[in-house]
């Protein structure tokens, strides 16, 4: 037997440990414990794929709103583009080109109807942003009118869709159209005639929106109206190339000669003139900063607005006192968050440690006891609250026919903060109790038994021995009522008042009533990294091992 | 050491009675005198009642009747921190959060002690168990038998004259056990302190004590030094529960004197001492230990015996035999040189000494 001991010395000396087979012992364990790790993996991948698919993926959509930003980019691309040259502190409003600019995103935005929700995403930033969105919605098509109507006046061929499509679609795509039609099925997709985009660029590219729009909604360009923004966009091609007849169908081609000719002559108003004609607003440069401060496709906007700060062109500055509201409910939240842990201490403390001391028929007594609360729904309890606290209720009665309180100053003990204190108390404090019971029911009684036999009195005995060792119970209590305090929603939204109400009220009226879904999320993130801060603090504090849940 | 001396009456149980339902008396009128320095065990089966009087001594439960007396004074109304009594627990009750050094200075520091005094008490308590080095260590860091050694020297450390302990080695594993048990008896004898230790272990009981007290269902059954405990067990129940032993049951037959005859149940007789039982005509119970009994020679009190079982020990060899119809007879037979070597099957000749074999209760 000597030696493969000898062996085996120099191996540990020398290298790594081989196994029997010569094969390094690492790589031998690894193998043995492959199987063993991939039927754990097999046995969690249900719950894994669930939480994933559920609850990971998307909290973690939610989270990206909070500086998803790409609607002002993607509705209106000319005018983020143009706005980049222009200096948002020279106090004037922006020149023609980001107007043209605007007038073209603003034409295919109305009539995709995204305008509005624009609009509305403007409108966190700087009220007013919305209606004024809505109202240029309506005025943009008058532009396009302006134009259709001169050039109407020279025939009326040109508000004809089928003349349009004949003149700017290619031939092969026009016959496809005409026999579609008759057949009353959809036409193909919409193919421009040969050398159109370079004659008449602008109308190429909007007439070409135009067909996809109304082919996707199952119409015929043939049949259709084109927008009113093709014929600003022929007025401009016209104007820059008045040679553009050659390009279009042969039998359409007289009309865009004599267009052509015509067009010089014809009335034209400046965008910027257009625009401010739609509304004086859009001569301030006010809101144009407001556009180009949010056209970048990730904003800091919703977490400043989160924290009552705001963009400005000074810079980030506190928004008006008056509207500071975020902060301060975020401390209003973490301090009746910490208020009601406290008191769940205060009043679990001493329920756990009989329940632990008490024998085991009596223990299971107060058990269920304690345990009712969860038996009944949050929404019945919290209800219940409101009957006993409110002005006219049950405790005020009682105080009233006892003599404590005048019939003419009763309590306000609901709709404030003593409500939700009270009411999130009573509803957590299982959460206090579990806890701490099973921590308390490990700690034998020999040990203040021997803390007295020691020489230690009854307090000193609890205080240097056995409370001590029920801090870890006290600690897993308190970040579970806090974590579950700091978030909770219904039962300050019940008995909360306004004074009472919590930060994940403001969240939920963000979700489902303004609907400004990127603050909701902004404010949910700062309240997870909250909670992560806090957790983070205790672990470096108390140390997360200390808790214990049983 | 007589028992009547007020001197030695260092700590008195007078007709104390114990019920915690108020239906079963778990410790029935109890006398117990325990003089100064004495190391006195009480040892019994579980539910004997042995662990409750140790509790009521200590302050932890309260006897519902009768009084407990520590230097002459009635305890019954002191609560356990004014008691100054050391205590040793069964699983030690070393307090986890406090380091070896802080559980030591525990009973000190509520005392009032100031710190060099506290540390120098420390010091030398740990030396005294040879666990100087440990102060820093938590207890969760130390042994089980590290851990016994702190909970004695916390006991200890406070001067207390009289120390409690509650089945102390009980975790341990044997040789630690035994080890451990020569040192607590060392520690008794140099410092001169008062010992009331429970067990269940007879052994643990005999190497250890001045005096055994025997419980069994809240009664002391014998109080007595380890060797009369063994050689001469006054009841039935002491016999069986002390050592090993063979017992026979039989009728009396006859007296004469300290001796009578004992028609023993399955044909034979035999003489034995009357230590603790009836008159002619009454069963009695005879109690014979296994060394007492000779093979193959013609005592007194012999007869036939058939071998069933060998178990080879080492040092001896058990062998159980059928005598007189009781087929659990032991034997124990010394392994020494040039001993006859029994065979399974084997019919001998059992025989012992009058004096061996003890009349008691049936």
């Amino acid at each position: 037997m000597a030696p493969p001991v000898s062996n085996m010395t120099d191996a540990t000396q020398t290298g790594p440990v081989l196994s029997a087979d010569g094969t390094p012992l690492k790589r031998s364990l690894q193998k043995a414990l492959f199987r063993q790790k991939m039927r754990a993996l097999a046995l969690i991948a249900p719950l894994l794929i669930f939480v994933l698919v559920t609850f990971i993926l998307p909290i973690g959509d939610m989270l990206f709103r909070s500086v998803e930003n790409q609607i002002v980019s993607a509705t209106i691309p000319r005018t983020v583009v143009a706005l980049e040259t222009w200096d948002a502190d020279s106090g004037e409003s922006p020149g023609e080109e980001v107007y043209a600019a605007f007038y073209w995103d603003m034409a295919e935005a109305v009539e995709a109807k995204t305008h509005t929700r624009l609009g509305g995403r403007l409108n966190y930033e700087m009220t007013g942003l919305s209606s004024l969105f809505r109202k240029t919605g309506r005025g943009v098509s008058d532009i396009g009118e302006f134009y259709m109507d001169q050039l109407a006046d020279l025939n009326d061929e040109w508000e004809e869709g089928a003349f349009l499509a004949d003149a700017l679609g290619a031939e092969s795509w026009v016959s496809a159209a005409t026999d579609a039609a008759a057949n009353d099925v959809t036409a193909p997709a919409f193919v421009l005639r040969d050398g159109v985009a370079d004659a008449l660029p602008l109308t190429a590219h909007i007439y070409s929106r135009f067909a996809a729009q109304t082919l996707a909604e199952k119409d015929s360009p043939l049949e259709e109206d084109p927008w009113e923004a093709v014929y600003t966009a022929l007025y401009q091609d016209l104007i820059s190339n008045p040679n553009a007849a050659s390009a279009v169908s042969p039998a359409a081609a007289n009309l865009f000669t004599d267009a052509a000719a015509a067009v010089p002559n014809f009335e034209n108003i400046g965008f910027k003139e257009q625009f401010i004609d739609i509304d004086k607003d859009w001569d301030d440069p006010e809101a144009w900063q407001t556009i180009q401060a949010y056209s970048s496709a990730y904003t800091a906007g919703y977490f400043l607005a989160a924290m009552d700060l705001m963009n400005t062109p000074d810079g980030i500055a506190r928004v008006d006192e008056d509207e500071r509201i975020y902060i301060r409910l975020f401390g209003r939240t973490i301090f009746m968050s910490l208020l009601i842990t406290g008191t769940c201490i205060l009043l679990g403390y001493p329920i756990a440690y009989l329940l632990s001391n008490l024998k085991v028929r009596h223990a299971n007594l107060l058990m269920i006891l304690v345990l009712l609360p969860f038996w009944t729904s949050l929404l019945v309890r919290t209800s219940a609250w409101k009957v006993l606290l409110q002005q006219q209720g049950v405790i005020n009665d009682l105080l009233v026919w006892v003599g404590l309180v005048a019939d003419d100053s009763r309590l306000q003990l609901i709709n404030n903060q003593l409500g939700t204190v009270i009411a999130m108390t009573h509803i957590l404090l299982p959460f206090m109790i579990l806890p701490l019971f099973s921590v308390m029911k490990t700690i034998p009684p020999s040990y203040v038994r021997a803390a007295k036999s020691l020489g230690a009195t009854n307090w000193t005995a609890f205080w240097r021995v056995y409370f001590p060792q029920s801090v870890p119970g006290i600690g897993a209590g308190s970040i579970l009522v806090f974590i579950l305090a700091i978030g909770y929603y219904i039962t300050p939204e019940l008995v909360g008042g306004t004074s009472g109400v919590f930060i994940s009220n403001r969240i939920a009226y963000h979700i489902s009533t303004s609907l400004n879904w990127g603050l909701a999320a902004a404010l949910g993130a700062m309240l997870l990294v909250l909670v992560l801060a806090l957790y983070w603090i205790y672990d470096k504090m108390v140390g997360i091992d200390n808790v214990k849940l049983g | 050491m007589s028992l009547d001396s007020s001197a030695d009456d260092f700590v008195v149980f007078d007709h104390v009675q114990k019920s915690y339902d108020g239906e079963v008396l778990v410790v029935k009128d109890l006398n117990l005198n325990i003089a100064k320095g004495e190391f006195v065990t009480m040892l019994g089966p579980s539910g004997s009642g042995k662990t409750t009087c140790l509790m009521m001594l200590a302050g932890f439960e309260v006897a519902t009747h009768g009084d407990i007396r520590l230097g002459g004074k009635s305890i019954n109304n002191i609560p356990p921190h004014k008691r100054g009594i050391g205590m040793v627990f069964q699983n030690y009750a070393l307090f986890p959060h406090m380091t070896v050094g802080e559980n030591l200075a525990f009973p000190l520091e509520v005392r009032g002690m100031n710190k060099s005094e506290r540390e120098a008490k420390v010091k030398r308590a740990l030396e005294m168990v040879q666990m100087g080095d440990f102060a820093g260590r938590r207890p969760a860091q130390l042994s089980g038998g590290q851990q016994q050694r702190i909970a004695l020297a916390r006991a200890l450390v406070f001067d207390a004259e009289l120390v409690l302990m509650d089945e102390p080695l009980g975790a341990l594993d044997k040789q630690l056990r035994e080890h451990m048990q020569y040192e607590i008896k060392h520690i008794h004898d140099n410092l001169g302190i008062t010992v009331v230790y429970v067990t269940h272990d007879q052994s643990e009981a005999l190497t250890m004590s001045d005096r055994v007290a025997v419980f069994n269902d809240g009664v002391i059954k014998q109080l007595a030094p380890p060797d009369d405990l063994y050689e001469r067990p006054e009841n039935a129940f002491v016999a069986q529960f002390i050592g090993e032993n063979n017992k026979l049951l039989g009728t009396i037959t006859g007296r004469e004197g300290d001796i009578v005859s004992v028609d023993v149940e399955g044909g034979m007789t035999s003489k034995a001492l009357a230590v603790n039982c009836g008159g002619v005509g009454e069963k009695t119970m005879l109690s014979i230990r296994p060394e007492r009994v000779t093979l193959n020679s013609d005592g007194p009190n012999g007869t036939e015996a058939l071998v069933k079982e060998l178990i080879y020990l080492g040092d001896h060899i058990r062998c159980r035999m059928t005598v007189s119809g009781h087929d659990d007879f032991i034997v124990k037979v010394p392994n020494a040189a040039g001993h006859q070597h029994l065979v399974v099957g084997e019919r001998t000749k059992v025989s012992w000494q009058t004096e061996d074999c003890r009349a008691l209760d049936a």
